[in-house]
């Protein structure tokens, strides 16, 4: 479904992504892990055209998303710290980009909105809001559109545990119907129940790319913290 | 990409400063054509304002506001939207917005006072500077990632046009003081929109004699058909220009 093929980036003299290749699809839960810096997020913004990749190139569905703008319909992002216009509230941003995305065939997932209880809070600025509540906002619209892929950077960040299992909750269940999942955390103890495959990333080069129950085989470990650390020393 | 623009020309519109642009050119305009006698005279103390006033703020405001509304663009470009749809509104909700103003301060007080072919030449020329200051704030904002050095640069962009362009043609005339530099002039003209626009009014309120045998060049130039028309290609150079510049850069951005 998303085929990176020899992606590089780098930012000044810094090389970012050095000739990543990855292919993710559908169904799959993927964990993206790897130390702060090792080009995790670029990556994703890569995939979301965000960033333009110096050389190589990205598919989505056999389409080269350089030139095909509208493969952002299927995808819902969460990013990492969501920037939003201080002076809007929040039923001003989801209108507004309601209003942008509308689109017949998409029907609306409100379950976050309820769950988080963001009906409450609707008319809040902005700026107003915590950490916390941001990445509920960032959360909510993600899920909002009912895309095929989803892509969350560090999802369960700065929420409380309540919060987090709802979302946690959210994720498998929109897994179960086929979507394609993208997850960036540190917390590995949070991916458990949530991945099938692991990526790692290390200084901007992927380490590998496996499914979970081969690594959990190899490594004789059955918590996803243990696989990784005992790779980690292996190597 | 019209409801981007919507949006856009709402957010402007909720942050009042350029409510408060379009109540200072009105009070302007409106004090001009009450202080003098001959409503010429006034229009004529109008184009000195506006020729200062109009690029200033278009470029500052414009600068300040793409900088801000780094937010709203982060959040616009992970959406399923073209790129250079949501810059191109970006610079039309900016346009629309300062014309708006400028149309209100400015255009409505010449149609009380002063509705005349030079009073309609007077808004035209502020609305085609409006253009061309948003389109240059554009490509500065879009090169500069700092947000103080970018309202630097178009602090000085401004000056260049408003002030230092002006000294710099002076001096190099009075260089060439030998030589005849009347041909050349038209080319210096073409440099700088301000002075264009400058030009076209002053030619416009037929006040040739104060600028002696230079005028008379230009108005033999721009005054033709070919002239008006070689002022406003260059013109509209000055708005498209830039604003391309800027789309080629904003679209291969990193955000």
């Amino acid at each position: 479904m998303i085929i990176a093929n020899n992606v590089s980036k780098s930012f000044g003299r810094l090389i970012v992504l050095n000739n990543v290749s990855v292919t993710c699809n559908a169904g799959q839960a993927v964990a993206l892990i790897g130390p702060n810096g090792s080009g995790k997020t670029t990556l994703i913004k890569c995939l979301l055209g965000m960033v333009v990749p110096d050389s190589g190139f990205i598919t989505f569905d056999k389409h080269n998303i350089q030139h095909h703008w509208e493969y952002r319909k299927h995808i819902g992002y969460m990013p990492q710290i969501g920037r939003y216009p201080d002076n809007m509230t929040i039923a001003q941003v989801l209108d507004m980009i309601k209003d942008l995305r509308k689109s017949p065939d998409a029907e609306i997932d409100n379950e976050l909105i309820e769950l988080f209880n963001i009906k409450s809070i609707l008319n809040k600025r902005m700026r107003t809001l915590s950490g916390g509540t941001r990445q509920k906002v960032s959360a909510a619209i993600a899920f909002l559109f009912n895309p095929k892929v989803l892509i969350l950077d560090e999802p369960t960040a700065g929420l409380d545990p309540e919060s987090s299992e709802i979302l946690k909750h959210k994720i498998v269940e929109e897994r179960k119907k086929g979507k394609l999942v993208l997850i960036t955390s540190h917390i590995l103890s949070d991916l458990d129940e949530l991945v099938s495959e692991v990526i790692y990333m290390q200084e901007g080069e992927i380490r590998f790319h496996k499914n979970v129950d081969e690594l959990k085989k190899v490594t004789g470990e059955d918590r996803l913290s243990k696989v990784v650390a005992s790779i980690m020393k292996n190597k | 990409m019209k409801k981007i623009v919507k949006y856009v020309i709402l957010d402007i519109l909720k942050n009042k400063i350029i409510i408060a642009y379009a109540f200072f050119l009105l009070l302007i305009s409106f004090s001009v054509f009450s202080l003098e006698n001959n409503p010429t005279k006034g229009l004529l103390s109008l184009i000195t304002i506006v020729l200062i006033i109009v690029p200033l703020i278009s470029i500052i405001f414009s600068t300040i506001y793409v900088y801000n509304a780094s937010e709203f663009i982060e959040l616009m470009v992970s959406q399923p939207i073209r790129r250079s749809g949501l810059w191109l509104s970006i610079f039309a909700g900016l346009s629309i917005a300062l014309m708006l103003a400028f149309l209100i301060g400015v255009g409505i007080p010449i149609m009380l006072f002063h509705f005349s072919q030079e009073g309609l030449v007077l808004i035209i020329s502020g609305l085609a500077l409006t253009l061309v200051f948003v389109s240059i704030a554009l490509l500065a904002s879009v090169y500069v990632r700092d947000k103080a050095k970018g309202i630097g640069v178009a602090i000085l962009l401004w000056l260049y046009f408003a002030l230092i362009f002006d000294s710099l043609v002076l001096f190099l005339l009075f260089q060439f003081a030998d030589y005849p530099m009347e041909k050349a002039m038209i080319v210096f003209a073409s440099l700088n929109p301000v002075d264009l626009a400058r030009i076209m009014l002053l030619l416009k309120l037929d006040i040739s004699a104060m600028m002696g045998y230079t005028q008379a060049v230009f108005r033999q130039f721009f005054g033709s058909g070919f002239g008006m028309v070689y002022s406003s290609a260059i013109l509209l150079m000055w708005m498209v220009i830039p604003t391309l510049l800027s789309l080629r850069r904003f679209v291969k951005k990193d955000l």
